[in-house]
Formats: C-alpha cells, structure tokens, sequence
C-alpha cells in the first residue's frame, strides 16, 4: 500500500518587544520569579488590559513577510480555560479574525521548490510558567503577557523534510523581519506539529496525532519520520491511528504515547470586551512595508546571480539577517564576494561557535573584514598571515594598522627577493643538483629556506616564480 | 451637627468660609454613619483612621476656592477597588480582600480632595437587583426597612437617601444605579459607556459596566461626574471626548423650552405599576408646562431587552469572574487534594448563589454548539435595540419613563423568583445594552415609597438630561423629602 503524508504546524514566535502586549511589564529573561509583573499580569480584580501598539505592528510585518493577507478589520477574543500559570482564566488571543490570513512561504527539498500555505496568523498573548519542586507547585508570572504570533500552516506539508524546510523558511523569513529572534533553544520559536496518513487515493485525512517536545528542527523531523512510520504501520496491519498526542523522546528517537484526546476541548471563545476593535489603515501597512528589510530569497537570488556566490554559499550567509547584512557590507566597502561569503561560512562562524555568541555582539566589523580582505588580494598579506588579522580583528583592531604594527607586511618585490634567493641557492648546491636531477621536492626545502630568511614574508607566489627561473637556467 | 439638607456647594462654602472643618465634617460623618446604619445596613466597611487623617491633612492646606470637593466625605460602592481598604463585592471570595491600587475613579476623587469614609453594600458582584445577594449584610431601605433598597448599589443608595453621606460612587451593569436611585428617592447617573474609566470597577459584564454618582440633587451630581469622568490611559473603552462641567449651566437660566422629549410606548405598558405610571405622566406634564413637548414614540424590541442582557451580561461575567480561582488572592478552599479541587471547592464555596446561576448560564451561552443560538444571536438583538434608541433620539432630545414598574418591594418577596427580578429591569437594561447615559431622579410616591423617573439621552449628552433633571427639580418638591430614621435630623 502506498500512502501520502500530511503535516500540520503550529508555530509559536515570540516578539522582541520592550513591553508585555497588554501591560506595561517589561519583557526580559532571567529575572526573579514575579519580578517582571504587575497588577494586570496578576489578573487583580479590576484591572484592563491595554494593547501594545508595537505588537499589532509586529503581527502586520509578519503578515507582509509570509505573503498573508493583512486583516485590516481585527479584534481580539477571550479563550478561556483554567490553570495556574493562566491568571485570568483566559487567555487574550484572536480566533475568528486574525491579523493575517492565506500566507506562504517557497521551501526547496533537494532543488525541488514548493509554496506551502499558511491559513492564519494571530498575536495573542503568552502564559506564566509553573514549576514544581518537592511538595510544592510555584507560579512564575513573568512570562505571563509576553507577547506572540501563532502562525499555523495549510495541510500542503507532505513531507518530514518538508516540515523541516518549512521551519527554515518561516524561521529566516521571522528573522529577517527582526520581530523575533525565532531561537528555538531559547524558546523565542516553538513549534507543535501533528501528522496524518492515508492511503494514495483516499479523499478523507487521516487521523492525526499530536507530538510534543520537539526542540529542533532535527527533532521536528525525526520525530515526524518515526510517527509517520509508526502510523503506516498501524494502517498495514489493518489497524487504526488513535486520536492521541505523544512525546519524542530524543534518546531513542520514538515517540511515546502521551494521552489519548477524547473530543475537543471548548474554549468558549468570544470577543474580548475590554479592547475596541483594531482598525488598521492602508497608510499603516504601507508604511510598515516600506521599511521591510530585503527578504532572505531575494537576497540569495542577488547574490548568485550578481555576484556570482554559489547556491550553497548564498543559503550559509542568508542564515540570519545580520550574516547577511554584514556581507552586504563588507562587499560594498569592495571586498571580493566570494572571499567575503568564505571567511563569513568559516573563520567567522567558527568563532561565533567557539564563543557561543550572535554576530552581533562580537567587535567584528565589515569594515575590518573587508580591509583584511582587501590586503590579501591586493598580495600585501598571505593567507597564512591573515590567521594573525583574522584573530586581531576579532579584537577590534584595523587590519591595515595591525599588519604595519606586527610587520606582517608581505614581501612581494622581485627587487628585494631576488638577493636572497640567489643567497640560498649558493648556500644549497646539492638542492639544484637534486633539481636538476628530476627531484621535485627539492623545491619545497628551497622555498622553506628563503621563508625562513625573510621571517615567512616572503609572497609564496613571487618567491616560486623567481626560483623556478633561477634553477631553469 | 445637622448637614442633612445640605449640598455640595454649601458644604464647600462652610469649609472655605472654615464654619467647619473637613474633620469635623468627616467625624459628624462617622458619627451620623454609626447611629443609623444598625437599620439600614448600608456600610460593608468604614475606613475611619485614614479617612480622619486625610481630613486633617484637607484642613492643614487649606480649602480653596477652586477645590469644590475637597474635604467632603464620599462613599464607595464595594465592587470599586480601594487601595488599603478592603474591597469586597459583597463576595466571600473576596472576604478581607485589600487592593494594592486605587481605581481610577476613586483616585480622582483622592485628587479632587474628597474623603473616602467607607465601602457601601451590593449584590455580590453587582449581581441583583435588590441588594440581598450580597454575602454579607442585608441593607434596608432608606424610607422603609421592610422594603428593599434596589440593587445592586443598594448600599450607596441608602446611604445618600438616609443622610449618611452627601454623595456615593455607583456602578451600573443593567440598572444598578439608577433603580435603586428611584427605590431611595435620590439622584443617581449611568453615564455614557466610555465615560468613566472602568479601570479598578470588578468586573462583571464588561461591555455594560459604568460607573457613576448618586447624591440628593441633580447638581450634585453633576459636579461628581464632572470630577471622576474622563479619557483613562488604562481603559481603551474610555472615550476621549472632552467633559464638559456639567454643573455650570444648572443655574435659574436653564429651560427645557424647544426640547422634544419622547415617551416610549413600551414604558407605560401592562406590569408597570399604576401609582408609577401616574407619576410619569404627571412629569410628563410639568415639562409640557414648561415648554417642552413630549410625544409617544416607540422601542419595539424593548422586549428582548432582558433576554439579551442576561445572555450578554452573563457570557461576560462567567469569563471575567473565572481569575477568582483560589491561586493568587481571595478564598481558597481548604481540605483540597489536586489542582482541580482548589478549583471546584474555592469557588462552590467561595461564590453564593445568583453569581453561580449566571456564571452557569454564560458558560452555556458561549458554549460550542449554542454559542451561535445564544451569545451571537443576543448580540444581534443589542444591535436592534440600539437602532431603536437611534431612530427615537434622532428628532427627540432625550427620551423619558420610569426607572422601575414598581417601588420598592418586600425583603425577601422577589429572591426565591429571578425571573421576576430580572423583569424588575426591563426598563434600564436597555439603556446599557445600547450604552447610552441614564439619569435617575425623584419623581413622586407611591404609598410612602419614592417612585423614580428615568431620561435616557443621546451618547455623551449627559448635560441635556442634567438640565431637564435640574428644570424637573426646580419645578418639583420630591427630592426635598426625606426618610426619617433618627440620628441624622
């Protein structure tokens, strides 16, 4: 039996925002428990929310970025259901008009491209967090109001791998927008999936399960692959796939039954009667998407057909938006790309790994990169001094200065070469001889000697050029 | 010291002319309070040390001028949180519950320099029309304690009837102001919704909750309004039209001269009480005296009034009172064994009767499968009613009726029976529903009973139905007869 697979993806962001999206707390991490709370966020008798402007401004970039339909006429609800971490009892989301609806986003599964769907977008607002110790529950309100943008697919995704390429896109595309930092380590993108199969030819879905704790892209896609698996499976031997959710378990890579879901829970949605509708002018939106940074598609497009990077390369430097944009820098300040894009994918990215740091807060700078850059190809520098720069850059310094500091300044005149090439020649007769007697290697030791005398200055290039002539005559 | 029969402005005159101080006025105030309140139970609390210490703080700067409600005691409905003072909504849930805000209400009558003596009793959160459902304590009517004082804010209506304070903050979901207003024989105002800031007001159903004033006469209310009305950055249903003074033209020039008033149809049918119905016509006849004219127009769906608000009311109140969970404040049960028993248990316990009733029946209203039967189709009806008050007040300056069908009934006679209480609100329901201002004012009596009526006005015309009401006054002795219940006078 042959069967096809549909994937289904909630994606949760989280917004940089200052401030909570119906109340003034400020949002940041790491704070006491209740530290970044107030009355509002207590759910005190009495209180109203108030809706952060920077929030519906958010949902409507992120609208733009995923090509969706800006609901101009939007308003928040109530959904209402109990838990400690839940102050109000309910939580302020939109159910019936959400900001944005009927997005997509390209995906690219080994060079096949494909548009999935996205049915809507909503803000709404994040709950507490519970923890438990010993005997004892604790409730954290901090989270409690930070403000997020659910982002749920059409049923298009066929594949785990399309799964995957489809975080990535929505991920970068989020990314670009600077909304969020879509971390899902951090918890700033969370994901929850669910996934059916049928046979080839049946009109009807199948029945989905729900999989939880997938904390990467990797886990999201091995899971799915173990679940779709799994459901086939049930299907061949004439079983029937439950209606259930269950948990990965990254160790052995199964999934785990977690509960079976018996009828769908009533949230009781109404409109929330605290805040007014949203009107959201045309001036608005255009506004916001005037000030749209250069999506990550359009970027590797640029870049492959512009200035010449290869496909691979592109995709590496439109990771992030700062990777991008410090390539667009670093190339504007007359960089070689494709020596931009390697020490970008490399050098640099090693030591962003090394220090577990964003690009950002490093003292790295195009225009320091660029400079290093530059020195190579104009031969002033090797690659093998670049090392040296490389590191100081990474230190702040300026490449040009540092080289003339550290007298890294590559010998590259014929004129000043020429002498102590002779001088080694003279001191190594039995090296010509060996030359001469078709022994290749005895090039390398002679170019060892003269690196050797001029303290690994010399340029490599001028330096064999200049010998080969001199043992050739 | 006798300050019965005085207003705002005299009051104010006596402090700046320093005839009396704010603490001696507050004390009087206690004093009077603590000899009549043991019959009509209108207080839930009394804030007696910080009230007398912001009076001596009031005396200390001095009254100016320009400070017409400084150093004059206030008194507060008990679902209007206080911060420091207990704040109850005449629910165990909330039993010794104190705030650590003020609402914005209440802060700007702090501002304004009034004296905040105490928290006046209600049906638990605001839910009756009769003030017995309060958890607490069963408040009297002013004029006759076997009678009912109206609800819910039967606490501050009796408390401005029986002399105990010259004015009291109210709120009104579907009448809440205004009946008991026309129960106790005073002035009482649902003003326009977006008005008032709701922010520090318990909610109950939030797209019909205002707050407003009660007090003894038109101009006194109108100066109160003045003071806690307003654009609120913490309210986004606050609306930021500008307040006027609404006191500034109640004065011997104003005249209801030229103005249509429109007198429903709907209002004077079968179950409005005769002695009510006299009442109104007769009012009816001192603004045609006056040079106004009053046509009988119509509110068709008036009808479904009630049936709509308590499908609206209730939806919003089964959400809004969900936070009162046992986790973080108020009651919580004790014997509990999990999560869902802190729950179940804090809250069987927690709220009374009528708060259980119309949390069940929003919870059934916003249901998935009768959501669209009930809370949608109810809000359909809302919009039906408004365009019926739309069409009216389109060639009518303000419309005209009773507050009520009847005055106020027995103790106990309407609270085994919430249909018939519900029905008590068919006439001021829809004035919320439609979210328009509402003024409530003596009108006459009916067997020793004040009977009240009603003008329901145009959105954010609350200086039209001030100056009928204050025309409607002067013309009228009603408001200048008192209850007599010893103590005060």
């Amino acid at each position: 039996m042959n069967f096809e697979t549909t994937i289904g993806l909630e994606v949760h962001i989280e917004l940089k925002t200052n401030s909570k999206i119906f109340s003034p707390s400020p949002v940041a991490y790491g704070a006491d428990p209740n530290a970044n709370t107030n009355v509002i966020d207590w759910g005190y008798p009495g209180v109203l929310p108030t809706t952060n402007k920077g929030v519906v401004a958010d949902g409507i970039i992120a609208a733009l970025a995923l090509h969706a339909t800006v609901e101009k006429h939007t308003h928040f609800d109530r959904k209402n259901y109990f838990y400690p971490d839940n102050p109000k009892a309910y939580q302020i989301t939109q159910s019936d008009k959400p900001i944005g609806h009927d997005g997509w986003v390209e995906i690219d599964v080994d060079g096949v491209k494909k548009k999935i769907g996205i049915s809507e977008m909503h803000i709404e607002e994040d709950a507490g967090k519970n923890t438990h110790e010993r005997d004892y529950s604790y409730v954290d309100l901090n989270r409690q109001g930070t403000p997020l943008i659910e982002i749920v697919s059409k049923p298009d995704i066929a594949s785990p791998a399309e799964a995957y390429a489809y975080l990535e896109a929505l991920r970068q595309r989020i990314q670009f927008t600077g909304i969020s930092d879509v971390k899902m380590e951090e918890g700033s993108m969370r994901v929850d999936v669910n996934i059916s199969v049928r046979p080839v030819g049946q009109e009807k879905f199948g029945t989905k399960t729900e999989l939880k704790n997938l904390n990467s892209f990797n886990y999201v896609q091995r899971g799915l692959e173990y679940e779709e698996k799994r459901q086939q499976q049930v299907l061949m031997s004439g079983g029937a796939v439950q209606q259930e959710t269950r948990r990965f378990d990254e160790k052995t890579g199964e999934t785990i039954l977690m509960r079976v879901k018996a009828g769908a829970d009533d949230y009781r949605y109404f409109p929330e009667p605290d805040l007014p509708a949203l009107n959201i002018s045309d001036d608005w939106i255009k506004e916001l998407n005037d000030a749209m940074p250069e999506m990550p598609t359009k970027r590797r497009e640029r870049y492959v057909n512009e200035l010449g990077l290869t496909d691979y390369d592109a995709m590496v430097i439109t990771q992030t938006k700062e990777m991008s944009d410090f390539f667009d820098a670093t190339v504007a300040l007359k960089a070689d790309p494709k020596m931009a894009a390697n020490y970008l994918q490399g050098d640099v990215n090693a030591y962003l790994n090394d220090n577990h740091v964003d690009l950002q807060a490093t003292q790295l700078t195009p225009a320091n990169l660029a400079g290093m850059i530059n020195l190579i190809t104009d031969g002033t520098i090797s690659s093998k001094m670049a090392k040296k720069v490389f590191k100081a850059i990474t230190n702040g310094e300026e490449p040009k200065a540092f080289v003339e500091k550290h007298g890294l300044v590559q010998l590259s005149d014929p004129a000043k070469l020429q002498p102590i090439i002779d001088d080694v020649l003279q001191a190594n007769p039995q090296s010509i001889e060996d030359f001469n007697n078709g022994k290749k290697r005895a090039v390398g030791f002679l170019v060892g000697q003269i690196m050797k005398q001029t303290h690994g200055q010399a340029n490599p290039q001028v330096v064999n050029k200049l010998l080969m002539t001199a043992l050739q005559q | 010291m006798n300050y019965f029969k005085q207003d705002l402005a005299s009051l104010h005159a006596d402090l700046v002319a320093k005839k009396m101080s704010s603490q001696e006025l507050t004390q009087a105030t206690f004093d009077n309070i603590k000899a009549t309140d043991p019959k009509i139970d209108a207080f839930l609390a009394l804030n007696e040390d910080a009230a007398l210490e912001q009076a001596a703080k009031i005396d200390a700067a001095g009254i100016k001028d320009d400070q017409p409600l400084a150093g004059i005691p206030v008194a507060i409905k008990d679902n209007i949180v206080t911060k420091g003072l207990t704040t109850t909504a005449a629910s165990k849930i909330l039993a010794n519950f104190k705030p650590v805000y003020d609402a914005t209400a209440t802060q700007k009558l702090a501002d304004a320099q009034m004296v905040t003596v105490g928290k006046t009793n209600l049906d638990e959160f605001a839910m009756g029309g009769s003030t017995e459902t309060s958890a607490f304590k069963q408040t009297k009517n002013a004029w006759d304690q076997t009678k009912v004082p109206g609800g819910s804010s039967g606490g501050s209506a009796a408390a401005v009837a029986s002399g105990q304070v010259v004015a009291a903050l109210g709120t009104d979901t579907g009448g809440s102001i205004r009946q008991p207003a026309s129960f106790n024989g005073v002035v009482g105002m649902k003003p326009t919704y977006g008005r008032v800031s709701r922010w520090g007001l318990i909610a109950f159903g939030s797209s019909l909750d205002q707050i407003g004033p009660l007090t003894r006469g038109v101009k006194d209310n109108a100066t109160i309004l003045s003071a806690i009305a307003g654009h609120d950055d913490h309210d986004l249903t606050s609306s930021d039209q500008a307040v006027p003074d609404f006191a500034r033209d109640l004065n011997d020039a104003a005249s209801v001269k030229g103005l249509r008033i429109g007198l429903p149809k709907e209002f004077l049918a079968d179950g409005v009480d005769a002695d009510v119905k006299a009442a109104i016509l007769a009012a009816a006849d001192t603004y045609r005296k006056l040079g106004a004219t009053v046509d009988e127009v119509s509110l068709p769906h008036n009808k479904y009034g009630v049936a709509a608000y308590y499908i609206i009311a209730s939806s919003e109140a089964s959400s809004n009172l969900q936070r009162f969970d046992g986790i973080r404040y108020g009651y919580r049960a004790q014997d509990v064994k999990n999560l869902e028993d802190v729950y179940v248990k804090s809250r069987s316990e927690g709220f009374g009767d009528e708060v259980k009733r119309r949390i069940m029946l929003g919870t059934f209203s916003l249901s998935a499968g009768f959501y669209d039967a009930y809370f949608l189709k109810a809000a359909k009806v809302r919009t039906v009613i408004i365009n019926d008050f739309k069409a009216v007040l389109k060639d009518h300056d303000f419309i005209m009726g009773p507050v009520a069908p009847t005055p106020a009934f027995d103790l106990g006679a309407e609270l085994q029976d919430p249909i018939t209480m519900y029905m008590n609100d068919i006439l001021t329901i829809p004035v919320n529903l439609a979210g328009l201002p509402g003024l409530s004012l003596p009108a006459g009596f009916s067997h020793n009973l004040p009977v009240g009526m009603q003008l329901i006005g145009r959105p954010f015309d609350e200086s039209t139905l001030y100056k009928a009401g204050y025309v409607f006054e002067q013309n009228t002795d009603f408001h200048l007869q008192v209850p007599t219940l010893g103590g005060q006078n």
